[in-house]
């Protein structure tokens, strides 16, 4: 059974190897297929599973998503950790290697182009949540008292409004001003749209999920940055994640004007 | 010259990383190409802004009881086999009414 290429990265040549033990989307071990002076990471992967109507049922399975999606992301970090990948879209197949040498060909100037401005940069995530309900977090201690009169009651919305007011403009000063100290030490950022917080499981409200474009040398200052903030800021919870291949960056077009 | 062992430690990643975090990446992120095998992203599109307001893990979400993709038609295979066999009980209710003589019951 040869199969279909599903088409991780694409990367310069690299010498490092891949750790042996790694697997891809259908368990097979990623290989290198290079073509001219760029390499494509592929496995081979089942029609039964990756032709075009079964993609679209699995597509729509969300543990054989999840596994495929972690699979595929295993890939591209083991490549992110021997050379600097251009990672693809989930579920990118291809009939065969000549399929995807002809990509190789067709797009090799864009290629070229996207994986020199990613040279030697990885993508670090930071997510600002604002913690519990803005009411309890900024209150003071214990739960308020029981309102004797009606003065009291709105006297107390009054301040349990306030209170959450300060929060949420603190909240806003503060990812505005880490996104701007961590633009300063990125080449490029891209701003994502929060996470839900009543289903991501994270707890808190997501107000920034924002990914910098970061060089290797500098990423440990970077890491650092942010950790010194993350006790800054009672009610506001900062979360790192990376490092990640520059998934956010891959795309053609370069740094925003203006951003 | 810059050697990926400089990196520091993996945050948040690896095995333990984010569903929600990989997922908003190898869907949405990412170089698109299109392969011989097409898949309309429109499709997943759905898909993609659903899980955005979703889940960090599958166990996690069906631990809090959030399993609406198994009844979601347009995301689970089973819900959209339960919709036709429910829309075909429909359709032969129908039928008995307009043509009573017709349309046998279901076999006892």
């Amino acid at each position: 059974m040869t199969g279909l290429r599903y088409v991780y990265a694409v990367c310069r040549p690299f010498g490092a190897a891949l750790q042996s033990q790694l697997t891809g989307v259908a368990g097979d071990p990623p290989r290198l297929l290079p073509h001219g002076d760029l390499v494509a990471v592929v496995s081979h992967v089942p029609e039964a599973d990756f032709s075009e109507e079964a993609l679209r049922a699995h597509l729509e399975d969300l543990d054989w998503l999840a596994g495929t999606a972690r699979a595929h992301q295993q890939v591209i970090d083991a490549l992110t950790a021997v050379t600097t990948p251009l990672p693809l879209r989930l579920a990118t197949v291809f009939r065969d290697d000549s399929g995807v040498r002809v990509m190789l060909e067709e797009r090799e100037e864009s290629f070229r182009r996207t994986l020199d401005r990613l040279e030697g940069r990885v993508e670090w995530g930071v997510k600002i949540y604002v913690e519990a309900g803005p009411v309890q977090a900024a209150g003071q201690a214990g739960p308020a008292p029981k309102p004797a009169s009606g003065r009291d009651y709105l006297r107390q919305r009054r301040r349990q409004t306030r209170a959450s007011d300060d929060l949420w403009s603190r909240a806003e000063e503060f990812a505005n001003r880490l996104h701007e100290t961590l633009s300063s030490r990125a080449d490029d950022a891209r701003l994502h749209a929060p996470q839900n917080p009543n289903l991501s499981g994270a707890a808190g409200r997501n107000v920034l999920n924002a990914a910098y474009l970061v060089r290797r040398e500098v990423s440990e200052e970077f890491v650092e940055t942010v950790d010194r903030t993350k006790d800054d800021a009672p009610g506001i919870r900062v979360e790192l994640t990376g490092p990640w291949a520059a998934y956010s960056f891959a795309g053609e077009e370069g740094p925003r004007e203006g951003s | 010259m810059t050697t990926p062992s400089r990196l520091p430690d993996p945050y948040g990643q690896g095995q333990s990383a984010n569903l929600a975090d990989i997922l908003e990446r190898v869907l949405d992120k990412g170089v698109v190409i299109a392969g011989d095998i097409r898949i309309n992203l429109l499709d997943i599109e759905l898909l993609t802004i659903k899980l955005r307001l979703v889940v960090a893990s599958v166990d996690k979400a069906k631990e809090m009881g959030i399993d609406w993709w198994e009844s979601d038609p347009a995301l689970s295979s089973r819900a959209r086999h339960d919709e036709l066999t429910r829309e075909n009980a429909a359709l032969r209710e129908r039928l008995r009414e307009l043509d009573p003589g017709r349309v046998p019951r279901e076999a006892p």
